[in-house]
Formats: C-alpha cells, sequence, structure tokens
C-alpha cells in the first residue's frame, strides 16, 4: 500500500472514531439531526461523481435512486420488520439492478438524451410507487422505530454513525476507482467515447459497472432515510431537488478528483442545513439555484479546479 | 365500465389537449429541436408568462389571450439576452456545453420557482374570462370551452410558427443555421445572431402559449416540472425540429394521457408522458419526423 493509501486509511479510522465519541458525549439530539442530513448529501454526491465526472454521464436521477432506496427499506419493513442493516443491504442490492438497467439505457443515449432519459425515469418510478398502496401511496406511511440497541444512546445518534460508515465506503470507492484503471477506462470514454471503444476500452462494461456502484451508493444511502424520518411519501422520497442538490455539490466541488464532491456537499449542506432553519426552506432552494448558475458558468472546473489553478500560478 | 362513447370523449378532448400541448411545446422545438439548446427552463419560462398573464388579468381585467400578446415582446428581448448569457458562457468555450448547459438551466428554472413563490405563494392561480367554465354540448359530450379556446389558438400559433419558418427569409435562415452552421458562416452569414434571434422567437412564442396554460388549467409554481416530461415527449417524439411532427406527436400525447386518464385514473397521468419519453429515446431516439436519421 502506497503512503498516499495509508494516510487515508488511517484518516478514515479517525473520523469513525470521533463519530462514534461525539454521539456518546452530546446529549443534545439535533446536531445528529442535522449532521445527518450532511453526511447523506456526501455519500450522494460521491456516489453520483462515479458516473457524472468519471464518466461524464449526467445522471438527474438521483432522487429515484434515493427514493428507491427510502421505498426498499419501507417495503422491508412492514413486510418483515427488518433491521436497519438488512434494509441497506437490501437497497444497495436494488440499486445495483437499477444502474445496471440504466448501464444499458447509456448504450442507446448520450449527452442530454441520457440526462433527461433519467429524469423521465424518476417520474415513472416516483408514479408507479405512488400508485402502490401496500406502501402507503399518495399520502405517505408512519413507521415506528423499533428500540435501539447498544451501544448507542438513541435511534438518531445510531444512523448518524451509519450514514458516517456509508461515507467512509463511498469515499474509499471513489477513491479507488479513481486510481485504478476503471477510472482511467471511464475518463478515457469521457473523453471520447468512440476513440476508447477503438482503442480497446471496454465501454460498455466500465459505463455499466460505474452505473451499478454509484446506483447501489446513492439507493443504500436513502434507506435510513425512511427510519430518519419515521415517515415517507413518494413526491418527498423522488423529490428533484435531490437530483440538482446532488449535481450542484459535484459541480460545486469539482469532479476531477475524489475529495471534490465531498468539499461541495459539506459546503451547500451545511449552507442549507443552516437557511432552513434560520429563514425558510425557499430561500434554500434559491440559493441551491443561484449556486448552480454561479458556479456552471464562473467556475466551471468547481473549486477543486480553481484550487489547481491558483498552485499552478504560484508554481510558475 | 368502459364503453366506446367514453373511449370516444376521451379521444376527442384528447385531440384538442393535444393541440394544446403543441402550443406549449413550439418554443422548446425551435430551441431545443433546432438550436439544440437542453432548454429544461422552457417550462419554467411558461409558467412565468402565466403569471405574467395572471398578474395583466387580475390587476387590469386583461383578457388573458391580449395579455398573452401584450408580454410577447418582452418575452422576445429575454429571450434573446438569454441566449447570449448560454452562448457567452458555453457554447463559445466548446466542449461540454450540452451537460453544463442542462445544469445551468435547472438552475435558472429553480430561480424562477422560487421567485414565483416568494411573490405569489404556492396557491394555485387561475384567471377570469368569459369563456373560463363554460361548456359546449354535443349530444351526451361536454366539452369545456377554454379546450376548444386552447385548442384554435394552438392550431393558429402551429400554423404560423410553420409559415414563418418555411416561408420568410429569417425563418429559412434558422433551419439552415440548424442543418449546418459551418456552411452559413462561409456564405458570410453569422450563425450566432440568427440562433439569437431563433431564440428570441422560442420564448416569444411562451407569451400566448402561457395564458392558454393558465386558460385550460390553474397554475402553480412548480407546474414546470410536469411540463418538462409533456413539451420535451412531444419534441424528441416528433423528431427534433419538425413544426408539424410537433403538432402530430402532441396530439398522440394528449389522446393517450386522456384515455389512461379514464382507464386507471389521475394519479397515473403525470408518468404518461415521461413513460413515452423514456420508450421513445431507447427504442427510435430520431423521433416520429426526424431530421436526423
Amino acid at each position: 500500500m502506497k503512503r498516499n493509501g495509508i494516510f487515508f486509511w488511517v484518516g478514515a479510522v479517525v473520523f469513525l472514531i470521533v463519530i462514534a465519541l461525539i454521539t456518546k458525549l452530546i446529549g443534545n439530539e439535533y446536531p445528529f439531526f442535522a449532521g445527518y442530513v450532511i453526511l447523506q448529501f456526501i455519500v450522494l454526491a460521491v456516489a453520483w461523481s462515479i458516473l457524472g465526472g468519471h464518466a461524464g454521464y449526467v445522471n438527474f436521477g438521483t432522487s429515484a435512486f434515493f427514493g428507491m432506496g427510502v421505498y426498499t427499506a419501507v417495503f422491508l419493513f412492514k413486510v418483515a420488520g427488518a433491521p436497519l442493516l438488512v434494509q441497506i443491504a437490501a437497497a444497495a442490492a436494488v440499486g445495483a439492478l437499477m444502474g445496471f438497467l440504466l448501464g444499458l439505457l447509456t448504450l442507446r443515449m448520450q449527452g442530454i438524451f441520457f440526462s433527461i432519459a433519467t429524469i423521465a425515469l424518476t417520474i415513472v418510478i416516483e408514479t408507479s410507487i405512488t400508485n402502490w398502496r401496500y406502501v402507503g401511496g399518495a399520502a405517505g406511511i408512519q413507521l415506528q422505530r423499533p428500540p435501539v440497541t447498544w451501544p448507542f444512546s438513541g435511534y438518531v445518534q445510531m444512523l448518524f454513525f451509519v450514514q458516517a460508515v456509508l461515507v467512509v465506503l463511498a469515499v474509499a470507492v471513489s477513491r479507488y476507482i479513481q486510481n485504478s484503471w476503471i477510472g482511467r477506462g471511464l475518463q478515457a470514454l469521457r473523453d471520447d467515447e468512440l476513440a476508447a471503444e477503438c482503442t480497446g476500452v471496454p465501454t460498455l462494461k466500465l459505463k455499466v459497472l460505474a452505473c451499478v456502484i454509484s446506483g447501489a451508493l446513492m439507493c443504500a444511502a436513502g434507506a435510513p432515510a425512511a427510519m430518519y424520518l419515521q415517515y415517507a411519501d413518494p413526491s418527498s422520497a423522488f423529490n428533484l431537488n435531490y437530483s440538482v442538490s446532488v449535481l450542484a455539490m459535484s459541480l460545486i466541488g469539482g469532479t476531477a478528483h475524489w475529495a471534490g464532491p465531498i468539499v461541495g456537499a459539506i459546503l451547500l449542506a451545511s449552507t442549507q442545513q443552516l437557511l432552513t432553519v434560520t429563514i425558510s426552506s425557499e430561500v434554500n432552494v434559491l440559493v441551491l439555484g443561484v449556486m448552480l448558475v454561479l458556479f456552471v458558468v464562473a467556475a466551471p472546473e468547481g473549486l477543486i479546479g480553481l484550487l489547481r489553478r491558483l498552485l499552478r500560478k504560484e508554481g510558475k | 365500465m368502459f364503453s366506446f362513447e367514453l373511449l370516444l370523449d376521451a379521444v376527442v378532448i384528447g385531440v384538442l389537449l393535444g393541440c394544446f400541448y403543441a402550443a406549449v411545446s413550439l418554443g422548446l422545438s425551435v430551441s431545443f429541436g433546432l438550436l439544440d439548446v437542453p432548454h429544461v427552463a422552457h417550462p419554467a419560462f411558461l409558467v412565468l408568462a402565466s403569471y405574467a398573464v395572471y398578474v395583466l388579468n387580475e390587476h387590469y381585467g386583461i383578457d388573458p389571450l391580449l395579455a398573452g400578446l401584450l408580454i410577447t415582446p418582452f418575452l422576445f428581448v429575454f429571450g434573446l439576452a438569454a441566449y447570449r448569457l448560454y452562448y457567452e458562457t458555453f457554447e463559445k468555450r466548446g466542449s461540454d456545453a450540452g451537460v453544463r448547459g442542462i445544469a445551468f438551466f435547472f438552475g435558472i428554472a429553480f430561480i424562477i420557482e422560487v421567485l414565483i413563490i416568494l411573490q405569489f405563494g404556492v396557491d394555485q392561480r387561475s384567471v377570469t374570462a368569459t369563456y373560463v367554465g363554460k361548456a359546449l354540448r354535443i349530444g351526451d359530450m361536454r366539452i369545456p370551452f377554454r379546450l376548444i379556446v386552447a385548442f384554435v389558438v394552438a392550431a393558429a400559433l402551429t400554423i404560423l410558427l410553420t409559415l414563418y419558418l418555411s416561408k420568410t427569409f429569417m425563418g429559412r435562415a434558422i433551419r439552415a443555421v440548424a442543418q449546418d452552421q459551418e456552411a452559413l458562416r462561409l456564405m458570410g452569414a453569422n450563425p450566432i445572431q440568427i440562433k439569437q434571434w431563433a431564440f428570441g422567437i422560442a420564448t416569444a412564442v411562451l407569451g400566448v402559449a402561457g395564458a392558454l396554460l393558465i386558460i385550460v388549467a390553474p397554475v402553480e409554481p412548480t407546474l414546470d416540472r410536469t411540463y418538462i416530461g409533456r413539451t420535451f415527449c412531444v419534441v424528441v417524439m416528433a423528431g427534433l425540429g419538425s413544426m408539424s411532427g410537433t403538432l402530430v406527436a402532441a396530439i398522440i400525447l394528449g389522446v393517450a394521457e386522456t384515455i389512461v386518464l379514464t382507464l386507471f385514473g389521475a394519479s397515473w397521468a403525470p408518468a404518461i408522458s415521461f413513460a413515452m419519453l423514456l420508450g421513445i429515446l431507447a427504442v427510435r431516439p430520431q423521433g416520429l419526423f426526424g431530421r436526423r436519421s
């Protein structure tokens, strides 16, 4: 293992230990409530970038994956009272399957048509869930959290920790992909798919792989949300805001490096948490729109890109 | 439960509704179909136009259709400016325009949505006019006047735009720029100016289309999200940039929606356009009357 790798894993372990300690030390539930959302967006943004950043396929279906994660959890909980870990694992499997199908779609569509198709996919799935009475239909469904298990002091604290584990998992996967043949292949097909195919890059295999990994992570990130809110309804679980937020986070951070989406997610998600509490959720969406336009226009490479440009200038 | 009369009813209403869908999609057929601008904010512009019509109707008692015509010049200028911004920031820089463009327009759409919410709240708004709320009876069939108005205006709008694109100098220039921008440049014309003009036209059409939108049904700030599906479905099904194709595709969508509505209920309606869009993209991406094979 390279030195970089050792640093990364030590950092990850320290991060988890700190998170675990925090859940013991802070008595108030609110910080975990807010922190959970930020962690959740980190997972989503990192997962999104695996396909959107490396391969350049802009997926607007984040809400479809997120919502399916939520409803996989709801379904399993209602059918069998499945524990949280089973819900997350099943959601990841569902997400992987959805990702596989999405990967096959890339065979026929590229660029903006792929993006439009993913929006369409989201609405079609949302409508199907809306019409599925068993999981609550349009009115939504109330869920009763089971009693929390040792060593956690409260359910929200446990969800916070679980989401932190997912963050580490997602970042590790994304980092691995960037540094391996998968990432190089994806970048080759982003720059020129035909040329990549001609030089022997297995483009379809790579695209499907990226879709499967990205989908599984996004669905897994959605699964704990059912227990977090103790409630689920289709129009919020499949809300387009998730797709656009996650896209904005990745673009703001920059997709050229695995750390970009993390930076973007932390920045945007904490701003949004702050705004929702202090002003209103409408202003929140306004800020999202303005940030998105601003960054796409002024800093297309994101914060990471800006930083790199600065460093390069210094070097000269 | 399902009879021939019910089906006939659904088809008639569906055709009328389809013409209305054509009217709201024509602008996108120019901007996305001919100019390749990934204009996902098109439905947001449409809803914005509806609110402008609402204000003129509510405060000054102006007829909604007239109000739609009144705001048309402003929309035209707005469209010119919007394209300029898009061109300077994306097309000029070259690579990746489509993907960043779609993110850009989503941002714009969200900003418009929130500004409408902050100004008007989330309640539904509608207009008052003599033809809103009444219906024409033919035998047992009841056809709302507002749909007939929408039908007539939509048909007129489609014919006008088709004529404009095929008969006038500027219209032909727009179609030429869609076919081969470089060739146009070699002939000494400025393709960017023509595209800007075309985008202005595409936005200007939204004045009357927005009026129809609020005549046909009450509007709310987030209505644009449903219309992303409808407008893109129509434009992609039509085959990018075909005006007569737009009308036919819109009618197909309208009939499909009303039939599903009658058979399965309103809760399935939002998925129809998106499902058709998905199907077309997967099976026949060039659309029914495609300009590209």
